[in-house]
């Protein structure tokens, strides 16, 4: 198969890969990148398990191609660890155990550093349209939205 | 690494730069090539193996496809390429179009929408696209380019069935546009889905309504139905009630009546036929009371 030559920064380092047209950004970081802290899920669009932020914007990494990425920037939660309000967000989550299994933790705190970026006060209200492309099947969400709640507030 | 799911079957990327670009590749490679602006239909079509095309053309670097406009007098225009955020968080959108805000938000969750364009919801024709039954019932136009150049479609014209559209397989949309609503419009979009993480709607019911001084009720309008009919549809013999009868309880009744009289539902894994049938006659109802609220038309 073809591949196409693509630059692209991935938490602040400028990566060049030759890539093929059918691999996602989500495989591109899992398997070319060895960024594993982004996880595979659903593939399709529904779960949020996969977020990553693309030009500062989260999206599901399944839903986009390498090639598109090509002269942007990614961030992933690898990157993201030492950001604030990252690191307010993984305390929170952590000091409220709104963590089970941890499948869907990267992919949630993606979505809830984006809203405290652009909402830092959410109400419970915002929090939840927030994660609502964010499937977790263990937690229940209450202690998830409580953490967003207790990290805004930090 | 073992692979949890099946990556995307081979195809060839293609990035035209200019409508031009576009026209042309896919007037060379007609049948074997898929446009795409936001991938999230397309692709999912794609792992389903419901399309198997060689080529992708993505459509987001042609120039302007990114784009809002708005002018007072001629309305807002929105390029193929724009994600449902963008238009969500317009402010023109905001203000003279706020009943498509109301449906793009029920599109996937927050991320989905980053991706999602409108007028690839709109390409897809699915008759539950929630997008779909605002942008009729705005009245808006498809701007389309093919090989003999660029011509315009009333949306109403445009869905074909479900999945189809009149739209040639060497064209593609450049944007769609809408006019100035009437002064003082007011609507909403009312939906019920099997859970509230953008499922697509089960049925729905687009409502503006406005001031009408030649009309008998003094008002006038416009509803439109979704996943309940092969496309979204108008729903005349509601909107004629709404036009002669004196606005009040025992109308819009008649109206939601005449809506669940419109709609040709069918039975599929979302809903059953009869189901929709019942939902839609109760969202016109709720629809038509809120619309009034907000023209403070009392009943």
């Amino acid at each position: 198969m073809e591949l196409i030559k693509i630059q692209v920064t991935v938490n602040g380092s400028k990566e060049i890969l030759e890539v093929p047209p059918n691999l996602s950004l989500l495989n591109m970081l899992r398997e070319n990148l060895t960024l594993t802290g982004t996880k595979s899920g659903c593939e399709a669009g529904e779960c949020g398990a996969c977020t990553v932020l693309l030009e500062g914007e989260p999206v599901n990494s399944c839903m986009v191609l390498a090639v598109e990425c090509s002269g942007l920037s990614v961030e992933t939660i690898e990157g993201l660890s030492q950001e604030e309000p990252m690191k307010k967000l993984q305390k929170a989550f952590m000091d409220l155990n709104a963590i089970q299994c941890g499948f869907c933790t990267p992919g949630m705190l993606i979505s809830a550093f984006a809203l405290l970026r652009r909402n830092p006060d959410p109400s419970d209200e915002e929090i939840k349209i927030a994660l609502l492309g964010n499937l977790c099947r263990c937690t229940g969400y209450e202690r998830i939205i409580s953490a967003v709640k207790k990290a805004a507030r930090r | 690494m073992n692979q949890p799911h099946p990556r995307l079957p081979e195809f060839k990327y293609y990035q035209p730069k200019s409508s031009k670009e576009a026209v042309d590749f896919l007037t060379k490679h007609a049948d074997q090539s898929r446009p795409y602006a936001g991938g999230t239909d397309c692709f999912n079509q794609i792992r389903d193996k419901r399309i198997h095309p060689k080529y992708l053309v993505d459509l987001k670097s042609i120039e302007g496809f990114r784009k809002i406009k708005f002018d007072p007098k001629k309305g807002l225009t929105i390029g193929a390429a724009v994600p449902l955020n963008k238009i969500i968080s317009h402010p023109k959108v905001l203000e003279y179009y706020p009943v498509l805000i109301e449906a793009a938000r029920e599109v996937g969750g927050y991320q989905l929408r980053n991706r999602a364009a409108l007028v690839g919801n709109l390409c897809n024709a699915s008759p539950c696209g929630d997008t779909i039954g605002p942008c009729l019932t705005y009245r808006s136009k498809v701007h389309i380019v093919g090989p003999d150049g660029r011509h315009e479609v009333d949306l109403k014209d445009f869905f074909e069935g479900p999945g189809k559209t009149c739209l040639q397989s060497d064209e593609i949309v450049e944007s769609i546009s809408f006019p100035i609503p009437q002064l003082g419009t007011r609507g909403t979009y009312q939906s019920i889905g099997r859970n509230k993480l953008g499922d697509l709607a089960i049925a729905a019911v687009t409502v503006l309504g406005y001031e009408k001084i030649d009309s008998s009720s003094g008002y006038e309008f416009l509803l439109t139905l979704t996943a309940v009919a092969p496309t979204v549809i108008f729903v005349e013999s509601a909107q004629d009630i709404l036009k002669t009868e004196p606005i009040n309880h025992s109308t819009l009744e008649q109206a939601a009546l005449a809506c669940a009289e419109a709609c040709k539902p069918i039975d599929d894994i979302r809903s059953s036929a009869h189901y929709r049938r019942d939902m839609i006659q109760m969202l016109a109802l709720r629809g038509l009371e809120k619309t009034c609220g907000l023209l403070n038309l009392p009943l």
